[in-house]
């Protein structure tokens, strides 16, 4: 069986970290798992955590007053969730459902800010590689801004 | 062989529309419409995969459109259409019975028999997936001669999808690893949500030993390309088709020209380092 360390490594998000930054990050994280439909965080509730995704997919959803909520992404397996644990006012900005069966890593947000305030070569480390998360999410964002399928084809 | 009426640019038959009446009408989404067409009388047109058609909407105007048959058992014409400018609006506007007029087939075909052998990736973004149809039949029938099967199909919003009860026919039954997603979802989506080229770096296939049928608009298709090349697909393994505003359709007014290519006449069907830095120039 795997230790935590070991998995975490094995993500592309924390590839390049020492053994010794993966096992003082594996020290604020642990197993979990979702059911199909399971809420995993609402809209406004404190974003205490984030999650490595190793196995399902997670819905984020915007609610909209008299229609059905929005589905504006979707994290599957191999990606991470969550990045309001990093920035205040540190709250889930969208409401977090699991689709289906899902297994992943969570680590507690407020333990990893404190390690890495005593620690800021991990702290960059880690700020370096939630940042690419967070703008290859702006990036598809913009991408989608340019309604790539709405221009004529044949 | 068929001779193509690209081969007989020039010659009467190339520019005068055949009547063909509509059998059937089917619309896909709000502002899409599926057609089929027979001819009034004569022989009908066979065309292969990758190639159009000139739809001629009588008294309005003519434009192409892709052949979106199943070539294996369809002898009728096929023709998806999106009702965005003066002529498709009124072809789709066309009732079972009326007649229109159809000029073809033209362009060049999917070179999907050089892909025997080795896995295909199909990607389609909006109503590209119509002129991938084809192409898709063909792999079906001949499926045992095709590695992995992959089917990509990203739109704007579910509803923006068609053929999508068909596409999941395909998986269910031959064995197509297939992969949705759109913009935007509400939650009885079951789909992914973003853009399609989030499903390239998962997806199943062997970059060293694949081909990929990418039809989209063209900047769909331009992140595509980028993506399928980032999982290491060489350009020259990646086909897509072009668009461009087409009037003769055999070469000879120029107003398809992009480079020193004529989409009618060399294309519509393309690698993608064969037109990669001539889309890259603007307004060309």
């Amino acid at each position: 069986m795997k230790t935590l360390d070991t998995v975490i490594a094995e993500s592309p998000v924390f590839a390049g970290l020492t053994q010794e930054q993966l096992e003082f990050i594996a020290g604020c994280a642990q197993n979990v798992h979702f059911e199909a439909g399971e809420h995993i965080a609402k809209r406004g509730d404190a974003a205490d955590a984030f999650y490595l995704i190793r196995i399902g997919e997670i819905a984020l959803d915007v609610d909209v007053p008299n229609k059905k909520p929005v589905r504006i992404d979707t994290v599957e397996a191999g990606q991470v969730l969550g990045w309001s644990w990093l920035i205040p006012p540190y709250q889930w900005n969208y409401d977090v459902t699991a689709t289906e069966l899902v297994r992943a890593v969570s680590f507690d947000g407020a333990c990893i800010r404190d390690k890495c305030a005593s620690d800021t070569v991990l702290g960059f480390a880690l700020l370096m590689r939630f940042s690419q998360v967070i703008v290859g999410r702006l990036q598809a964002t913009r991408l989608r801004l340019l309604d790539i399928y709405g221009t004529d084809t044949h | 062989m068929a001779q193509t009426l690209t081969e007989t640019a020039g010659s009467l038959e190339a520019m005068t529309p055949a009547p063909y009446r509509v059998t059937d009408k089917r619309q896909d989404t709000y502002d899409t419409w599926t057609f089929e067409l027979e001819p009034v009388d004569g022989a009908p047109i066979v065309p292969k995969p990758g190639q159009f058609n000139m739809l001629y909407a009588f008294g309005v105007g003519e434009v192409p459109i892709s052949n979106a048959g199943n070539f294996q058992t369809d002898e009728r014409l096929v023709h998806t259409i999106r009702a965005v400018g003066a002529v498709t609006k009124a072809l789709c506007a066309a009732e079972v019975g009326s007649v229109i007029g159809v000029r073809g087939p033209f362009g060049n075909t999917w070179p999907i028999e050089q892909a025997v052998g080795q896995d295909v990736v199909f990607v389609a973004g909006g109503i590209g997936l119509p002129p991938l149809r084809p192409a898709i039949y063909h792999v079906i029938k001949n499926r045992s001669d095709y590695g992995r099967f992959v089917l990509l199909y990203g739109a704007r919003t579910p509803s923006d999808m068609v053929f999508l009860d068909e596409v999941r026919g395909w998986q269910r039954e031959y064995d197509v690893d297939l992969d949705l997603i759109v913009d935007v979802g509400d939650t009885d989506w079951k789909g992914k949500v973003g853009l399609v080229t989030k499903l390239i770096p998962p997806a199943n296939f062997d970059a060293d030993d694949a081909k990929a049928f990418v039809v989209g608009p063209e900047i769909m298709m331009r992140f595509v390309a980028q993506g399928l090349i980032n999982r290491e697909l060489p350009p020259e393994a990646i086909n897509i088709s072009l668009e461009r505003t087409m009037r003769c359709g055999v070469g000879l007014c120029g107003h398809c020209q992009i480079g020193p290519t004529l989409v009618c006449r060399d294309g519509a069907c393309y690698t993608w380092d064969q037109v990669a830095d001539f889309l890259a120039v603007k307004e060309l």
